[in-house]
């Protein structure tokens, strides 16, 4: 199977590979997938407490092409948003951006997971509801 | 010698064919293009002569008598014709058949099929190094044991199994001994007689010949075996498989066998070096484990899991250049990673981590050297984006995480 331009480019360039710390305040981390499932993606943000947008995002990826250029989009896309805005991120504009074929969906769903998991994390640490609504896959 | 991309390194899915294959079989398509069975006229005769020159050829190469061998398409259509043949003709014998649970699906999946037409079906289980437990084998053999189905080499691993020692155990029993060779003739010297094989698959794309023609090859003495046909129609090949003869293929496959022959001893000691060196290079890496064991191994295969980072990622990495293959979920159709891999009691994770390399007569010393350094810088790269390795260097146990499962 061929890879779309833009999956190679996020795989051979990725956008914010990284940690964030874990224990501020501020930042929301997510960690979804499992070894055994072949992929773990890991996703953070920092939000700016001031402006309420999201200063920083970090990912790792343990996958395929398609799920670390998925998590990679996926941090590009975080940056400058609100964490209410983060939250309308969909998979499926990922697969779009990335003209993914459909056995790599999961890998988007993966994706859109570890950033509501991110935007979880945030809440509870800052007080606030943990979302309930979770997607049907 | 100057490196031309891509570089194959997946020579167990198939080989090239050797250019002096191709040459021995090109007069066949056009101006020799006889019915080998039209026995009136000299377009049938010089076709006929092809083919039995070609039966001698690949008889030699297994130390076979000509007779005992059966033309096929593949060894697909061998293991079918092997298992299912037997299965039908010694069915007032017994219904009960032996195989492992490492079999090519060709195997597997022709006893799952016949298990549903009242076939009594023992998967053995393999040791964490691939190979058998021959006294597992001893008490898994009873009275009703017709066929014992264990496969020459591993395709996904490599692993020798101990065919000597198997047949042994079932010329004792009075059971048939199957084993599909596919990965192994041509590659280690596979002797009949000497291995005591009854049944044997294998095929020419396998070793540098055309796709579409194997062999099965059934033993005529001591004991004479039979197996009922799976193709009827003109009664070709002493009734056991119908169908015109694929002379220009059986032409190739005769040739391939002949070169393998000449060739084997100094093909496998140069691949076996290469393939030492690159094993002993990548598990310079952290974290790096190889497949299977190590001493009963085809000389041209390396399996190796790089722990915390995923196959097809991997291969991405350098797929343009290199070609291989991964036991990885996320390389097959169904999602579940290679179960060759499992049946070696290796964790999904490490399943989902491994390379298989699979040397070849076109494979040289630069090539390898190019795949050493490219696999190597991969790996470090994908570990840095790996959450399970940085999870791994800070000391935190992974199994005692709670997994979210989809
Ligand atoms: C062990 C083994 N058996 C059978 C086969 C199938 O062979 P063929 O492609 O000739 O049908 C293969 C090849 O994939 C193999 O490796
Ligand atoms: S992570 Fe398995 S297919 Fe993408």
């Amino acid at each position: 199977m061929a890879y779309s331009e833009k999956v190679i480019d996020h795989y051979s360039n990725p956008k914010n590979v990284g940690t964030l710390d874990k224990s501020k305040q501020n930042v929301g981390t997510g960690l979804v997938g499992a070894p055994e499932c072949g992929d773990v993606m890991r996703l953070q943000i920092e939000v700016d407490e001031a402006s309420g947008l999201i200063k920083d995002a970090k990912f790792k990826t343990f996958g395929c092409g398609s799920a670390i250029a998925s998590s990679s989009l996926a941090t590009e896309w975080l940056k400058g948003k609100t964490v209410d805005q983060a939250l309308t991120i969909d998979n499926m504009d990922i697969v779009e951006e990335l003209h993914l074929p459909p056995v790599k969906i999961h890998c988007s769903v993966l994706a859109e997971d570890a950033i509501k998991a991110a935007i979880n994390d945030y809440r509870v640490k800052n007080g606030l509801p943990e979302l309930v609504e979770q997607k049907a896959h | 010698m100057e490196l031309k991309f891509p570089i194959y390194l997946d020579n167990n899915a198939t080989t090239p064919m050797d250019p002096r294959v191709l040459e021995a079989m090109i007069p066949y398509f056009t101006e020799k293009f006889g019915n080998a069975a039209s026995r009136n006229h000299p377009f049938g005769w010089v076709a006929e002569e092809a083919v039995d020159y070609a039966r001698e050829q690949v008889a030699a190469l297994i130390n076979a008598d000509p007779k005992e061998i059966i033309f096929t398409s593949g060894a697909t259509e061998a293991d079918n014709l092997a298992i299912k043949g037997v299965y039908e003709m010694y069915q007032s014998k017994g219904n009960h058949i032996i195989t492992t649970v490492t079999e090519h699906k060709a195997v597997l999946d022709t006893c799952k099929h016949l298990e549903k037409l009242g076939a009594e079906i023992t998967y053995l289980p393999v040791q964490e190094d691939g190979l058998i437990d021959l006294a597992q084998l001893e008490k898994a053999m009873t009275p009703k044991t017709i066929l014992v189905a264990i496969m020459y080499g591993n395709n996904e691993v490599g692993v020798i199994q101990p065919v000597k020692e198997i047949s042994a155990i079932t010329r004792k029993h009075g059971a048939l001994f199957f084993t599909d060779a596919t990965q192994a003739v041509g590659k280690i010297p596979v002797d009949v007689m000497a291995d005591g094989i009854d049944l044997m698959a294998f095929s020419g794309h396998k070793m540098y010949g055309p796709k579409g023609v194997g062999a099965l090859y059934v033993r005529r003495k001591n004991p004479r075996v039979k197996v009922t046909s799976q193709m009827d129609g003109g009664g070709h090949e002493r009734g056991m498989r119908s169908g015109t003869l694929n002379v220009p293929s059986i032409v190739g496959f005769g040739k391939a066998c002949e070169l393998c022959m000449n060739e084997m001893e100094s093909e496998a000691k140069r691949l076996s070096a290469m393939r030492d060196r690159l094993e002993s290079s990548l598990l310079k890496l952290e974290e790096a484990y190889v497949n299977g064991n190590r001493q009963h191994r085809l000389p041209h295969v390396a399996n190796i899991s790089f722990k915390y980072v995923e196959g097809e990622g991997l291969m991405m990495g350098f797929n343009k250049e290199i070609a291989v293959s991964s036991g990885s979920a996320c390389t097959s159709a169904s999602l579940e990673p290679s179960y060759v891999l499992k049946a070696l009691g290796l964790g999904d994770d490490l399943a989902h981590s491994s390379l298989r390399f699979g040397l070849g007569r076109f494979t040289t010393d630069e090539q390898i050297d190019y795949t050493i350094k490219a696999v190597s810088n991969t790996v470090l790269k994908l570990r840095e984006m790996s959450p399970l390795w940085e999870m791994f260097k800070e000391g935190i146990d992974l199994n005692k995480i709670e997994w979210a499962h989809h």
